[in-house]
């Protein structure tokens, strides 16, 4: 090499990228760095998990863990703590924010992906993902201030009407498991119609055309060719989607009324998880007894959520190795679940 | 041609025709459907939210009076402000150096894989669980002298957007193409000089828009901060003290059930979503002036 060369702009660049020797030893140390802040993360979360379920044992030691989670009483004055009417609570919202919520999210997730206009895609997205940004204390006050008072007369007409269904009738109560069931499918909607977006959005080109070049309407390819192709990402987003039902606290707890039984029908109050804690940990912090209770309670909906949130993982894992089958190039059938054209198509 | 069925031409029947048409047609009502909640929450935050502002509502503390004046959200504004900026110096760092690990030395390894399920498992929790975690952990022992406090709020807080960050970090740092690392590493630059001087800049506008969308789900956080910051009426710059927050006073304000405070959380909540959205814009811009260069 020529001694010259050393000094062109570029040359220079690179001596002051490669630095000194000294400076060298700045690689392992910078390596070493982020790899403690990598174990750090770990030693957060394992510690978290420890400790929690160290203050929460004298609760489980004293009812065991499955008299704890089972037991059909909560009840503060009498040092009784089972979480069950707590954990049906939340079941209860939950499961009424999935039967709302995902119908709509998926519905707006397909229409927007294979539907509509390419000009109105983007604001209508937008305008989905403003739902995420109201914040949950928000949607707590409009809940107690609109949707209480608005939708009580709806409720009790329709308690009236059908109240030959179980879990329907007798007298509403205000707050109640299904306006906090409603709010929380406000909630989980733009996260779920988020991930079924994108997960209708991988399904091939190919697919959909060869769907529509063998004569199927547009609804024929979405149930044909969209749908079957991205069930398991489907299913992933809904689990999501329940992992934030199950969690979410403060709108919640303003709606449901906070009573800790099991109401007799889906207009009555309740209690979840995690309102209870919002709710009680100020007057249990000088009761060692409640307050053990209300970190079990939380425990129990971290390791609800843990459940969920792993299920939903190994259904979108799975769904994606599935899916990575390369198609045979001649023909086209689905690589996944089933035949791509069913009967009705060539009737 | 005489290989094509004799039906394949033939026109889509009337009843498969008005199947499409009326799905399409559902389709389309539940979208405007989903939108109908987000029309009536914006309406009554703006219809009942600034009723409540006036320049007073700023400047003032909430007053504690049982009648009359309720006082403003200043304390609230500024103490939500603060703690959030304390949440993000701690997150920030921490969840873009654990990206930056698992990105250039993790990899695929055993590790790196635990990690990152970690992460992914912290991304579930509840955020009230952090809550009870900071206030089981800090809070019931007065560490650091006192019980609530302010920066107790801001570590719930920063638990909470920690996995946002890394996971957003994460993904952006994985676009920085393999050929710029290359070409500095073959310049004969030392690895953290290829991550500061190469990668970290590249990557640069999209970890913005990653914390400043984890800083905006951080801000509407209520439950973390109930147990940890608690609620109080004064404007306060001291972190070791207790700090009131626009949720906790929010939430304090609908639990009162008095037309003067449900006034104020009207107000209020209009406050936070609009920061919060100015948050939100923000980071777009960002993330689309780093698309167009």
């Amino acid at each position: 090499m020529e001694a010259g060369a050393l000094t062109t702009r570029d040359d220079l660049a690179a001596a002051r990228l490669a630095g000194s020797s000294r400076g060298r030893l700045a690689d392992p140390a910078f390596k070493w760095f982020l790899t403690i802040l990598a174990v750090l993360i770990l030693a957060i979360i394992v510690f978290f998990f420890v400790f929690l379920i160290n203050k929460a044992s004298p609760a489980i030691s004293k009812f065991g863990l499955f008299g704890f989670t089972f037991g059909a009483e909560w009840n503060v004055s009498k040092s009784v703590y089972g979480a069950w009417p707590l954990l049906v609570g939340t079941l209860i919202t939950s499961a009424v924010a999935l039967v709302i919520g995902v119908p709509i999210a998926l519905g707006a997730a397909l229409y927007i992906t294979e539907l509509c206009p390419a000009r109105l895609r983007a604001p209508l997205t937008m305008l989905l993902e403003l739902l995420a940004a109201v914040p949950s204390v928000v949607y707590g006050l409009w809940g107690v201030f609109f949707l209480i008072p608005k939708l009580r007369p709806a409720e009790q007409w329709f308690a009236d009407t059908f109240s030959f269904l179980p879990f329907v009738g007798g007298s509403v109560a205000g707050p109640n498991y299904f306006i906090a069931g409603l709010i929380l499918a406000i909630m989980i909607l733009p996260i779920v119609s988020a991930i079924s977006r994108e997960v209708i959005s991988t399904v091939p080109a190919e697919l959909k055309e060869g769907a529509l070049a063998l004569g199927a309407t547009r609804w024929e390819m979405i149930r044909l060719a969209v749908l079957p192709y991205s069930r398991a990402g489907i299913a992933g987003a809904i689990m999501l989607g329940l992992g934030r039902a199950v969690g979410e606290t403060i709108a919640v707890t303003l709606v449901i009324g906070n009573a800790p039984q099991i109401g007799k029908q889906i207009f009555d109050q309740g209690y979840t998880l995690a309102a209870v804690i919002a709710n009680e940990f100020g007057e249990a912090a000088n009761n060692k007894l409640h307050s053990a209770a209300l970190i079990a309670a939380g425990l129990v909906l971290f390791v609800l959520t843990l459940l969920i949130n792993a299920i939903a993982r190994y259904i979108v894992v799975r769904g994606n190795r599935m899916r990575d089958i390369p198609p045979p190039e001649e023909e086209l059938t689905m690589p996944t679940t089933g035949p791509l054209i069913g009967g009705p198509v060539m009737q | 041609m005489s290989d094509v069925p004799a039906n394949a031409l033939a026109p889509i029947s009337a009843r498969r025709r008005h199947t499409d048409q009326v799905m399409r047609a559902v389709l389309l009502i539940v979208t405007l459907l989903a939108l109908v909640p987000l029309v009536l929450v914006i309406l009554r935050l703006l219809t009942s939210g600034l009723k409540a502002i006036s320049w007073d509502f700023f400047t003032t503390d909430p007053s504690g009076n049982f009648l009359g004046n309720p006082g403003g959200i200043k304390s609230a504004i500024l103490g939500t402000i603060e703690m959030i900026a304390v949440a993000a110096l701690i997150t920030i760092p921490i969840g873009i150096g654990v990206a930056l690990y698992l990105v250039e030395y993790g990899k695929q390894g055993r590790f790196a894989a635990t990690v990152r399920y970690f992460v992914d498992v912290l991304t579930g929790v509840p955020s009230i669980v952090f809550g009870l975690f900071v206030y089981v952990a800090l809070v019931v022992g007065n560490v650091g002298g006192s019980g609530f406090a302010a920066w107790k709020g801001a570590l719930a807080i920063a638990l909470l957007m920690l996995p946002i960050v890394t996971r957003s970090a994460e993904v952006v740092l994985l676009l920085v193409p393999d050929g710029l690392r290359e070409a500095a590493l073959a310049l004969g630059a030392p690895r953290w000089k290829v991550v500061t001087r190469v990668v970290l800049p590249t990557a640069a506008p999209g970890l913005v828009t990653g914390s400043l969308l984890a800083i905006a789900r951080g801000a509407g956080e209520t439950a973390p901060l109930l147990f940890t910051a608690a609620i109080v009426q004064g404007t306060s710059f001291n972190l070791n003290a207790r700090m009131n927050s626009l949720p906790a006073q929010i939430f304090a304000d609908v639990g009162q059930a008095q037309d003067r405070l449900v006034a104020r959380a009207w107000g209020a909540a209009l406050t936070l979503v609009t920061m919060i959205l100015i948050l939100n814009i923000v980071a777009r811009l960002v993330a689309r002036r780093s698309r167009s260069t």
